[in-house]
């Protein structure tokens, strides 16, 4: 009877551990009204670097389109969302005017390979791997939303790329 | 006595061959690079510009070992750090063998490129990469030179980006063009590229 009480015990606490464990790796996530922000990231900067790219995914769960049309990162002097897109081996870069809609149902995600990207502009200081920082958005309807940022490798292309950091040296 | 004075006749013959076949076999480790990629385009040419320590430098100075170049600048989000971080990792991988490359990395953004931010910039990357300034005139003959397209484009607030080529020119050790690295393309490619560039086998 012992031996049973004991078992469910530490089973008891398996499952406590494995549950606060999931809770924890459950994607980060903010929300104002009808707009749900995902797992926002930002690249680690290089030395000297006086911007950084900043990457999240963002919904309307609403029935009317949202503007994302502003923000604040202390770390930054402004920032604004740009498009890049590659025309060939050419990299082009531009602001998204008047902000960026969101429309109803919506899924917009900004990642560092192609599309829109938040740039950090005036960065007044460098972003380094694995700090977390604190930031808001301003949308033009669901209004102003507290958010947090992970920093994650310079090179990185996505919040979970681990194969971004610096490898250990192999001997072929 | 005969046997003894004939046997060695043959051994040393045997040794003599074999330090020859193994000086052939070292040389060619180090000559192989030329041989093995020819010239694909008329891409690259000379240039007059300023590496990140500040020295003078031309296209001269690079010639003798295989070189990577290519185009981009410190104000850049997204395509600049992703190409060196990259190469940062691939020239980690090649380990000592990354010594018989030179990496250059030219600004397009000229202006704001001083040496000093070259410098502090990659910093952050693998010692082995060079960053190239120059004058606005000596940076356009670059930029002509490897086919890259470079444009100022205004932002709201005053400033300015860059569109730029992203594409890596592979040239060769006497400074033809053979090949090119694609922006975003796979690891495992630009690994092999490098490894037919420095004639390594792949493991």
């Amino acid at each position: 009877m012992y031996t049973n009480t004991a078992c469910l015990h530490r089973f008891a606490m398996s499952a406590a551990i494995l549950l606060t464990m999931s809770v924890v790796a459950v994607a980060q996530q903010f929300e104002v009204k009808s707009i749900v922000i995902e797992q926002p990231w930002i690249r680690a900067t290089p030395a000297g670097a006086e911007v950084a790219g900043g990457y999240m995914t963002i919904s309307n769960t609403g029935s009317e389109p949202d503007r994302l049309i502003g923000g604040v990162l202390p770390q930054a002097g402004h920032f604004a969302v740009h498009e890049m897109k590659m025309d060939g081996n050419v990299m082009h870069m531009r602001e998204v005017e008047g902000g960026l809609e969101i429309k109803p149902g919506q899924k917009i995600e900004l990642n560092p390979s192609s599309g829109y990207h938040m740039m950090f502009m005036g960065l007044r200081e460098p972003l380094k791997q694995g700090d977390t920082l604190k930031g808001q958005l301003r949308f033009e309807k669901a209004g102003v939303v507290d958010i947090e940022y992970r920093v994650e490798a310079v090179g990185a292309q996505s919040p979970h790329q681990h194969g971004a950091e610096i490898p250990h040296q192999h001997n072929h | 006595m005969r046997k003894i004075r004939q046997n060695a006749v043959w051994i040393g013959a045997t040794l003599v061959a074999l330090i020859l076949v193994g000086a052939v076999l070292f040389g060619s480790n180090y000559l192989r690079d030329d041989r093995a990629l020819p010239k694909v385009a008329e891409i690259g040419g000379p240039f007059s510009l300023v590496d990140h320590h500040g020295k003078s430098v031309t296209d001269r100075d690079y010639l003798g070992k295989p070189t990577l170049v290519f185009f981009g600048f410190t104000h850049c989000p997204n395509v600049c750090p992703t190409t060196l971080f990259e190469i940062t990792n691939q020239l980690k991988e090649l380990g000592p063998d990354a010594d018989r490359l030179n990496v250059l990395f030219i600004t397009v953004d000229p202006e704001r490129d001083t040496p000093q931010q070259l410098a502090l910039y990659l910093s952050s990357f693998d010692p082995r990469i060079t960053g190239l300034t120059g004058g606005p005139e000596n940076i356009l003959a670059a930029e002509k030179a490897y086919h890259v397209y470079a444009k100022k484009v205004p932002l709201e607030d005053g400033g300015y980006t860059m569109d730029h080529t992203a594409t890596i020119a592979v040239m060769n050790s006497k400074g033809q063009y053979v090949d090119a690295m694609h922006y975003q393309a796979p690891s495992t490619a630009m690994r092999a590229k490098l490894h037919r560039l420095l004639n390594l086998k792949d493991s």
